[in-house]
């Protein structure tokens, strides 16, 4: 009767700066699974989000000089259920950008630490269905110094970010539907130049992060062994500015928002039920000053009972 | 158990929140809160120092002023006292804002505009780009595109035409020698406590004339921002009556003294070949096709759809330091090393070796003086290197001003200089010739040979060198830095670096010749 929970992994890869999507949450869980107590999971996912056409402001575009701008992250995340109703879980992931034309250099290196707490507060159960009310509190920051004003090809966007998210989960019998919405604070961050120009020239290093939003709407089977949902996912950020035409010169307070359409998958082993895989893809159907991505992820994931071993 | 681990969560989750709501205060420029400009010397004689283009400091008349004790005086005394009643807040930062310098101000304003318009042009459908044109200012592209050669010119038009205008004022205020407001009226001086108070006569305005002269250059290179520069300027002179520092009759005589003397630039400006830099296709081809006759791989752009050169004849652009033969037959430097030769195949290799092995360290000097695209360029970036250092100088407005026309004119002339080896040699890019070479800054638009930030940088250095000798290894060290960082970013050849160096130098040279006999040291 275990149940692996995973971190959604829905793209810490279309996280990335204009290709951003659920990033800045990537790593913040939005399904309604939980972890059991003494449970620990281990998971390794691999993301993979390219985008040709991208929004310069409202301006769609193409640009020969990038060709296709692809990023690519392998995330660690671990994720432990202190009791069924309180999970913590954090994510590591290493990421790295190519663009397929042009000259532009690509970017490595290890991304952003995430820790989210998940309490599940009140549970409800009517007959057949079952309402569960989730709050959700999340942290992260860089875990290296990398370079923040090389978009596209930087790895993220430099912010130390604190989530806050509500989220309800209303399921009959195997059908759910999940919806979460989510306010991020994002700190300033600081440019390797010592002024820069976005409406006006800020004679600073320090750039004024605008905070963001994030929701999710969720809905699809879930089954004991088997899951599937289609997702549909906006990220707003609250501010910003837009990118002035053909201006290469990005800083990482633009105002990015997108809508994602997906679908993710998991399945869990019948023999082994430690096991679980799962894969899912998402695409930008609509943006502002962001890839038009289209992102895809794959990951595996054990969970060892350490309750169990805790005891005599 | 579970109530405490609960309790003990919340007390992190707080504390994370309250971290992060600190650092999140809104960010301060670095010149935001400085004070007021008190010079250790207000250069009394400096109406005599030498003028860039004007022939006379009274080339253009300005009227006697009426007597302090006339009643139109009285007056005028009379409307400061009354701005300076119930100032708001907003009226007092635009008082500490002006009076910080407005040679400052204004030089950080252009830097605004410069980093505005610094934006290459988005391609036609048919693959072509568009020309931005200085008669259709608003079409896109708007003009102009303040490229580095553009923005050097303009920083040195502006630059000088402030200076000629302060010594004509300076002429003035010694002829005319009309004390300030604070020093006639002792109400004004009790409410004037956010300026410097000198024996500087205010006659003509010296905020005025920079006001004046300063918003009329902008009609040549800034013509889409007009209004507004003109919005500045009438922050200023409002700032300025409030702050007690001059009178109506001051600002008008000097205004308008400032944009008269605009005129003789702007002359200069519409007649200097800069109009003419752009080119056409066929001598683009041609340039091509003679750097190939020598036996050499001439230069081709990396952009798609393939861009035409920036500015191929901006060489050709009258500089202020020196004379076109001085130009090719002084300062050009000798040719690249043959792209067919084992020192170019070096040269390329060292460039793929810093493509291939990139250093969190280097970035940081890449990113430091990439000085691109919506930028104020390699010229703005030295502009506010010395502005930051003449703060602590405690110079005069029009020590300022000579000071930043010594700076821009070096490195309009090194724009110059470089531009003309650039056609000269037509020299291809690393990344052109050996394609593993990736960059790690955007790739400009131009050939090689040699590197503009070395020669912008040297330039700079070593006139600010003499402007603030103990200064000297410090500006060396920059240009250092700045000239290297082209070579970890991938996009120069060590030899277009080192060239750039010895040209930037001797345009340098020129500019230390100049201030060493210009009567203000």
């Amino acid at each position: 009767m275990r149940r692996i929970t995973k971190i959604i992994s829905s793209s810490v890869a279309s996280a990335i700066l204009i290709t951003i999507t659920c990033s800045v949450s990537a790593q913040t869980d939005m399904d309604a699974i939980m972890m059991n107590k003494n449970q620990f999971c281990q998971g390794l996912t691999y993301d993979y989000s390219s985008w040709d056409h991208y929004w310069e402001g409202t301006f769609k575009r193409t640009n020969e000089n990038l060709g296709t701008v692809t990023t690519q992250s392998v995330m660690y995340m671990p994720n432990y259920g202190i009791t069924s109703n309180l999970n913590v879980m954090a994510s590591v992931p290493y990421v790295w950008t190519n663009a397929s034309e042009g000259v532009l250099h690509g970017m490595k290196g290890f991304q952003d630490l995430s820790l989210v707490v998940k309490w599940r507060p009140y549970k409800i159960a009517l007959g057949k269905n079952q309402l569960s009310f989730f709050a959700l509190g999340g942290f992260a920051t860089p875990l290296s110094n990398y370079v923040i004003e090389f978009l596209p090809m930087s790895i993220g966007l430099g912010s130390t970010n604190l989530t806050a998210r509500g989220m309800v989960d209303f399921r009959r019998d195997r059908f759910t539907v999940t919806a979460s919405a989510a306010y991020i604070w994002r700190s300033n961050v600081k440019l390797d130049k010592d002024s820069y120009y976005d409406t006006q020239l800020h004679l600073t290093n320090e750039v004024e992060m605008p905070n963001a939003t994030q929701y999710q709407l969720r809905t699809g089977y879930r089954g004991k062994y088997l899951i599937a949902e289609a997702l549909l996912t906006k990220f707003v950020t609250l501010g910003g500015y837009d990118i002035t035409k053909n201006n290469g010169q990005l800083y990482p307070n633009i105002k990015m928002n997108s809508t994602m359409v997906g679908a993710n998958v998991k399945y869990t082993l019948k023999s082994f039920t430690n096991l679980s895989f799962d894969g899912g893809g998402n695409f930008t159907v609509a943006g502002r000053n962001v890839g038009q991505s289209k992102a895809f992820n794959v990951g595996a994931f054990y969970v060892l009972n350490l309750g169990k071993k805790a005891k005599p | 158990m579970k109530k405490n681990i609960l309790i003990y969560l919340s007390i992190v989750a707080v504390g994370l929140v309250t971290t992060i709501v600190a650092c999140k205060k809104s960010i301060e420029g670095r010149t935001e809160n400085i004070s007021f400009l008190a010079p250790s010397n207000v250069d009394a004689n400096a109406g005599s120092w030498k003028l860039v283009l004007l022939s006379r400091p009274d080339s253009f008349s300005v009227a006697a002023p009426a007597a302090t004790n006339s009643p139109g005086y009285i007056g005028e005394l009379n409307e400061i006292k009354g701005l300076q009643q119930n100032l708001t807040s907003d009226q007092i930062d635009k008082i500490k804002y002006w009076n910080a310098g407005a040679v400052l101000r204004w030089n950080e304003i252009m830097r605004e505009l410069v980093s505005r318009h610094n934006l290459p042009p988005y391609q036609n459908e048919d693959g072509t780009y568009p020309i931005p044109n200085s008669a259709n200012p608003f079409n896109y592209p708007q003009f102009p595109f303040s490229n580095p050669p553009y923005a050097a010119r303009a920083y040195a038009y502006v630059s000088t035409a402030q200076y000629d205008a302060l010594v004509a004022c300076w002429h003035y205020k010694t002829l005319y020698n009309r004390p300030a407001p604070y020093k006639t009226d002792s109400i004004i001086n009790a409410n004037a406590k956010y300026i410097a108070k000198t024996d500087l006569p205010s006659y003509p305005s010296e905020d005025a004339v920079l006001a004046g002269v300063t918003a009329e250059m902008m009609k040549l290179f800034f013509p889409t921002e007009i209004s507004f520069v003109e919005q500045k300027a009438a922050d200023e002179k409002a700032s300025t009556l409030a702050s007690g520092k001059n009178t109506r009759s001051d600002w008008t005589a000097g205004e308008a003294l400032g944009r008269q003397i605009a005129t003789v630039f702007l002359a200069r400006g519409r007649t200097d070949n800069a109009g003419k830099a752009v080119g056409t296709p066929a001598l683009w081809a041609q340039m091509e096709q003679d750097c190939a006759a020598k036996g050499e791989v001439p230069w081709i752009s990396q952009e798609s759809p393939k861009r035409p050169p920036m500015l191929p004849l901006f060489g050709k652009v009258k500089a202020f330091l020196f004379d076109s033969a001085t130009l090719v037959n002084t300062i050009r430097p000798g040719a690249p090393p043959s792209t067919s030769s084992k020192q170019f195949k070096d040269e390329t290799d060292e460039v793929l070796y810093y493509s291939e092995h990139v250093t969190r360290d280097r970035m940081k000097i890449i990113d430091f003086w990439a000085d691109g695209v919506a930028t104020p360029t390699p010229a703005g970036h030295w502009n506010d290197i010395a502005a930051m250092d003449f703060l602590t100088q405690n110079f005069s407005e029009v020590r300022w001003a000579r000071n930043m026309a010594l700076l821009n004119m070096a490195m309009m002339d090194a724009a110059i200089a470089c531009w003309d080896a650039k056609y000269a040699y037509f020299n291809p890019r690393p990344s052109q010739i050996d394609p593993r070479i990736k960059t790690l800054t955007g790739l400009p638009n131009f050939p090689s040979y040699i590197s503009g930030h070395s020669t912008f940088s040297s330039a700079a250095a070593t006139i600010l060198g003499h402007i603030i000798p103990s200064r000297q290894a410090a500006y060396d060290a920059m240009a250092d830095e700045a000239k290297m960082s082209r070579l970890y970013g991938a996009i120069h050849y060590r030899s277009d670096i080192e060239v750039g160096e010895q040209v930037g130098k001797s345009v340098g040279a020129f500019a230390v010749q100049r201030a060493e006999s210009d009567g203000a040291e």
